[in-house]
């Protein structure tokens, strides 16, 4: 086990950035932290690599604890959201710097910032000050420089956020790529679910300072564990259902009522591809018009208006769409394969969902 | 033809055209007629009035002193606003504001009150003359009178730079095992420096023109605390204008000789900036 931290909390103030959380990170794992601003994360990380002390709780790397050590102590590769490259420095000394702390011997040096200067694809630019390079180029040298001491750890803030899109594209397929030569542990921050999905082997989700939950990205996508990380991981569409007779409801739609009594409310929620369309109107259950088609590449996504007026933005294949002979206007039938329930009536919600909706509504992404 | 560049700027040629006028009004027709004055004596006759022994002991002193000063407000003008930016304490703010004092205060004022301090009998000077220190009518006077007048020129330029340091990259300083002391002098300090270079550049220029103070606190003795433009503006009152005339177009280009060499020290220190 590489990195643990046993109930940590930490305070500013009267603030709690992060409260009470406990995790392991395995030898050589690639593991994402991820959550929306202002969810603990960088702090987490930040705690880590020792720029913060926890106010509660243990920091262990490699099984030693480290609350006491210092940062300089504690052999970590840290990369910064901005880079913080020294810019009285040329590339290559900036990657030396390290070396040169921890008393390399000159050609060692050398030899070292060479072999990461050609790993990084940065030969040719070792003499360039950091207002000479690019984003993209910046941004490896910060890496390369944080590696070059050989750390037992690599911790990176948000390390795709100041990129443009096709860069950061390039640069998370690089980052597994290096990550699978190197086999350093790595941490790395985002608030971007999707990125923290592709780049990572596990992720753990944040959300004000608490851990929502720890797995592989298919388990939080597929499991989620509660309705945060449910809505926050891939789109979720979430329908408010009042029980009675026996049968949850909400306007034509019905499900089980999974035991509750007649009065109550319970939500659940099921992702835009769970929704079966067919043209033929008996196929399915429920029936609805076509009322929109949009594009989006690969997929495509309909919006189906059910008699009473409710809204439903489902996602289906260009072939899917195709198979069918699906078209705006036309009636179809559809039903609703998969759904989890969220929550019920009195258990505690993730505030931004305890919103109720009236019919009318509309149902899906960009309600 | 040459294919006219685009600005995005307007008024390229207005403010220019501005700019060569203002700069002309102000400073190069007094200075042109300096050095057309001086047309009306001989080479050897302008020689022999700029190199006499009392104006040659005169430059040493006000531009060994202007020196010193400089130097002296680089270095704890630097510690000055390294305290005033990066830590908080009570009286901060009046501090702060002290700082410009030197600026505000007629320097006739600045000089009557330092003479006043460090004289035999003053507040200052009664426990430092016991001890060989001499700030009254000496040239150590001339250099603490030069040093009040050029300190806000190195704090206030270096406290916007000192602001806008990046926490970040002391922080990756350290994870990668750089102690403080390291930090500073390998990061810090060489960021710093064209700054703190500027600031010494300003504090010495004002330092070589000053006037006010240092006539009450020198005692401007001839050969031993006289500065040039006490010279210059002793020969005014003799009428010997061609005579003033020398003296200051002396000063004037070993003043634009050194700050040239102080602002390519300042370009060749900032050589990794943009």
């Amino acid at each position: 086990m590489s990195i643990e931290l046993k109930n940590v909390t930490k305070k500013f103030g009267e603030v709690t950035a992060v409260n009470d959380v406990s995790f392991s990170v395995n030898e050589g794992e690639l593991m994402a932290l991820l959550g929306p601003s202002g969810g603990g994360k960088t702090t987490v990380l930040r705690m880590i690599a020792g720029l913060e002390m926890p106010t509660t709780g243990d920091v262990f790397i490699r099984g030693q604890r480290v609350n006491d050590l210092s940062v300089q102590e504690r052999n970590i590769g840290f990369v910064f959201q901005n880079y913080a490259l020294f810019k009285n420095m040329n590339a290559f000394k900036n990657i030396a710097f390290g070396l040169k702390i921890k008393k390399w011997k000159r050609p060692d040096v050398e030899a070292r910032v060479m072999e990461l200067l050609k790993l990084f694809d940065l030969e040719g630019l070792e003499k360039r000050y950091p207002h000479q390079l690019s984003g993209g180029q910046r941004q490896r040298v910060a890496i390369a420089r944080a590696l070059a001491p050989k750390p037992g750890v690599l911790l990176l803030d948000e390390p795709f956020g100041a990129v443009d899109a096709k860069i950061r594209q390039e640069l998370r397929e690089w980052l597994v790529t290096l990550h699978h030569e190197l086999n350093v542990t790595t941490i790395f921050v985002t608030h971007d679910q999707e990125e923290a999905m592709e780049v990572s082997n596990r992720t753990v989700i944040f959300s004000r300072g608490n851990l929502e939950q720890i797995g592989t990205p298919r388990e939080v996508y597929e499991q989620p564990a509660n309705e945060f990380v449910a809505r926050f991981i891939g789109v979720m569409i979430v329908l408010e259902l009042h029980v009675s007779k026996g049968v949850a409801r909400l306007n034509e739609l019905e499900f089980p009522s999974h035991g509750l009594p007649d009065g109550e409310r319970l939500r659940i929620g099921f992702r835009p591809y769970s929704v079966q369309i067919s043209s033929d109107v008996k196929a399915y259950r429920y029936r609805a018009i076509l009322r929109h088609t949009y594009f989006l590449g690969v997929m495509l996504r309909v919006e189906l208006e059910l008699p009473s007026g409710l809204l439903i933005r489902a996602r289906m294949t260009k072939e899917e769409y195709a198979f069918q002979g699906l078209a705006d206007g036309k009636d179809v039938s559809f039903q609703i394969r998969q759904y989890r329930v969220l929550a019920r009536e009195g258990e505690k919600l993730a505030p931004e969902v305890a919103v109720t909706h009236d019919v009318p509504l509309t149902l899906g992404e960009g309600i | 033809m040459a294919e006219k560049k685009f600005n995005a700027l307007p008024g390229f040629g207005l403010t220019m055209g501005f700019t060569i006028f203002y700069l002309s009004a102000i400073a190069l027709i007094p200075i042109a007629g300096l050095f057309l004055k001086t047309l009306e004596i001989s080479l050897t006759d302008f020689w022999r009035l700029a190199t006499t022994d009392r104006a040659l002991a005169a430059y040493e002193l006000t531009f060994g002193a202007s020196l010193v000063a400089a130097l002296a407000n680089a270095l704890f003008g630097t510690v000055l606003a390294w305290v005033l930016v990066r830590y908080e304490f009570p009286g901060k703010r009046f501090i702060d504001a002290l700082v410009d004092f030197p600026f505000a205060l007629p320097t006739a004022v600045a000089g009557l009150t330092l003479a006043n301090l460090f004289a035999d009998n003053g507040w200052l000077g009664q426990w430092l003359v016991p001890l060989g220190i001499k700030g009254a009518f000496t040239p150590l006077g001339v250099i603490i009178a030069l040093t009040f007048v050029g300190m806000p020129f190195a704090v206030r330029t270096l406290q916007p730079v000192l602001e806008n340091l990046e926490r970040e990259v002391e922080e990756a300083a350290a994870t990668l095992g750089a102690s403080r002391v390291r930090t500073f002098f390998s990061i810090i300090a060489p960021t710093l420096l064209p700054t703190i270079i500027t600031g010494f550049a300003l504090a010495f220029a004002r330092a070589v023109g000053e006037y006010g103070s240092i006539v009450f606190i020198s005692g401007n003795q001839p050969f031993k605390t006289e500065i040039a433009p006490y010279l210059i503006v002793m020969r005014l009152d003799e009428y010997d204008y061609t005579g003033a005339v020398a003296l200051a177009v002396v000063l004037m280009v070993i003043s634009f000789a050194m700050l040239y060499v102080i602002n390519w020290l300042e370009t060749w220190s900032s050589r990794f900036q943009n």
